[in-house]
C-alpha cells in the first residue's frame, strides 16, 4: 500500500491526465500554457502570481514547481518570499474579515 | 564556496575518466533515462556530424584569479596548465589560413597568460570578423598590472563576452565568490566608459548569464530585457546581449549536483528537455576547440572530459580543415546541456 498520499514524481505524470479524458486534458494544457505566456502581465509576473497560490492552495506539486520556474526566471528568493506573503495576508486577512460576520451574529443576538 | 580546484584537492571528480562513469553508470545504464545516442538516433540525427569550421575556440589555460562553484574548466588559482607561445604560433598560422569567421579566447582568465597580449595584438592583425575574449570582469580590477584591460581591448577591436550570473550581488556572489558583484560592476562601468556596450557602439559587450543552481534557463531573451532593466536602474550599466548558458554536468557543476542530490533529478530535466530542433545547431558543429597544449576537441566540454576529435588529426601543429569537416562529434550525456529547451552554446541558444 502507498504510504503517503503525495510522491514527487507524479508531478512528472501530470501529463499523463490526457490518457483518460483526451479531448478534455488537451484542452486544459492547451489553456494552461496560454495563461503563462507574456500578456498584460509578464510571464514572470504571472510565475510569483502562481508561486503565491500555489501556496494558499497548498499544493506541493505546484509549490516545486513554480519554486524551480522562479528560479529559472531569475526572481530572487526575497521576491519569491514577498509574493508567499501576499497569499498569506489574503488567506489570513479573509478569515479576520469574517470576524465582522461574527460580530454582526453577537451584536443582533445580544447586543 | 572552494577556494581550491577539484585537481587541488584532489577529489576524484578531477577525473575526467570518474566523470564520464558516472555520466555512463546509474539512470543511463539501467534504463530509466536513454542515452544521448540513443535520444538522437529516435530522430535521426545520429552520428552528429561536423560541418564546415566557423568558430575557432582557444583555452590559452586553466589558470584563473577566481574558484566559481560550477566552473566546467576546474579553473583557479592553483591550475598551472598554460599555452606556451609555440602553441600559439602554432594557432595564429591556423587562424591566418582557416575558413573560421569567429575566434573565441577563453580560459581560466586568458588575460592571466603571459602571452595574451602578443597573442591578441597578432591575432587581431589576421582581420577575423570576430574576435571574442572571454573576460571574468574581475581580472580587470585584480591589479594594476590588467586596470587597461578596457584600452587593450578596444585598440584590437575585441568582443568582450563576460559571466554575470544575476543582477543581484547575493546570487552572484554565491557562485562566483564574495566581493565579485562589485568588482564586476566596477569593470562593466569601466568598459562601458570607453564605449563597450553603448547602443550602436561597435565595441561589443556581451554578457552571459548561467544559473547558480540545479535548475535551467528560462528563456534568454526575457532574461536579457530583466538584466537590461536591472543594470541600467541599479548601476546606469549598458551591455548588448545576454547569452543564457545552459550549466553541463561536468567538472564542478557535477560535483556541486551530487553534493547537492540534485543530479538525477537535473539530469531527469536535461533528458526532458531535449529538443530535437537544438540538436541540428550544436556549437560542436561549428567549432572546433583547442586546448592549452594544442590538442583538439569537438567543444570545450570534451576538452575538460578529455574526449578528444574523433579524426586522424590531433593537434593544431597537423592541423586539416578537409579532413576535420564531416568527422563524428564525440557524444555523452553531458551533450544534453547543449540540447535542453532552446538549446545552449558559447553564443548562447541555438533553436
Amino acid at each position: 500500500m502507498q504510504k503517503t498520499y503525495y510522491n514527487p514524481l507524479d508531478l512528472k505524470k501530470f501529463s499523463k491526465i490526457t490518457e483518460w479524458s483526451e479531448d478534455l486534458g488537451n484542452k486544459f494544457f492547451e489553456y494552461y500554457g496560454k495563461v503563462f505566456e507574456d500578456g498584460a502581465l509578464t510571464a514572470r509576473e504571472k510565475s510569483l502570481i502562481a508561486l503565491a497560490v500555489a501556496h494558499t492552495e497548498q499544493c506541493p506539486y505546484c509549490i516545486d514547481a513554480y519554486s524551480q520556474d522562479g528560479l529559472q526566471r531569475g526572481i530572487t528568493k526575497e521576491e519569491m518570499m514577498e509574493a508567499i506573503h501576499v497569499g498569506a495576508a489574503i488567506k489570513s486577512g479573509a478569515t479576520l474579515v469574517h470576524g465582522v460576520q461574527m460580530m454582526n451574529k453577537v451584536n443582533k443576538l445580544d447586543g | 564556496m572552494a577556494t581550491k580546484s577539484l585537481h587541488k584537492r584532489q577529489s576524484d571528480l578531477a577525473s575526467s575518466q570518474r566523470q564520464i562513469e558516472i555520466l555512463s553508470n546509474g539512470i543511463f545504464q539501467n534504463g530509466d533515462l536513454p542515452t544521448f545516442k540513443s535520444k538522437i538516433s529516435e530522430s535521426n540525427q545520429f552520428p552528429l556530424k561536423a560541418k564546415s569550421l566557423e568558430i575557432l575556440q582557444i583555452n590559452v589555460g586553466y589558470m584563473c584569479n577566481q574558484v566559481c562553484d560550477h566552473c566546467h574548466v576546474d579553473a583557479g588559482p592553483d591550475r598551472k596548465e598554460i599555452m606556451t607561445k609555440e602553441t600559439m604560433k602554432q594557432c595564429l598560422k591556423v587562424i591566418q589560413n582557416s575558413g573560421a569567421h569567429t575566434l573565441d579566447l577563453t580560459g581560466g582568465a586568458p588575460e592571466m597568460n603571459p602571452n595574451f597580449r602578443w597573442f591578441v595584438e597578432e591575432a587581431a592583425k589576421v582581420g577575423i570578423k570576430d574576435f571574442i575574449v572571454r573576460s571574468n570582469l574581475t581580472i580587470i580590477k585584480a591589479n594594476k598590472h590588467y586596470y587597461d584591460l578596457p584600452e587593450f581591448f578596444k585598440k584590437h577591436n575585441v568582443h568582450v563576452v563576460s559571466s554575470m550570473p544575476h543582477w543581484t550581488r547575493g546570487k552572484t556572489d554565491k557562485q562566483r565568490g564574495d566581493g565579485v558583484f562589485d568588482r564586476s560592476i566596477k569593470a562593466l562601468q569601466e568598459l562601458n566608459a570607453v564605449g563597450y556596450g553603448m547602443p550602436n557602439s561597435d565595441l561589443r559587450l556581451d554578457l552571459v548569464y548561467n544559473p547558480s543552481g540545479a535548475f535551467l534557463p528560462s528563456d534568454q531573451m526575457s532574461m536579457e530585457k530583466d538584466f537590461k532593466k536591472a543594470l541600467m536602474d541599479d548601476f546606469g550599466i549598458q551591455f548588448h546581449n545576454l547569452f543564457a548558458i545552459t550549466n553541463l554536468p561536468i567538472s564542478r557543476f557535477l560535483d556541486y549536483l551530487i553534493a547537492s542530490e540534485n543530479y538525477e533529478d537535473y539530469m531527469y530535466q536535461l533528458v526532458e528537455a531535449f529538443n530535437p530542433a537544438a540538436v541540428s545547431n550544436v556549437m560542436c558543429t561549428n567549432t572546433l576547440s583547442v586546448s592549452w597544449d594544442g590538442y583538439l576537441y569537438d567543444c570545450d566540454f570534451n576538452q575538460m572530459l578529455e574526449l578528444p576529435v574523433n579524426s586522424k588529426i590531433k593537434h593544431i601543429s597537423e592541423f586539416n580543415e578537409q579532413l576535420l569537416e564531416g568527422r563524428n562529434i564525440v557524444i555523452s550525456q553531458h551533450c544534453y546541456g547543449c540540447t535542453a529547451g532552446a538549446g545552449s552554446s558559447c553564443q548562447g541558444t541555438v533553436a
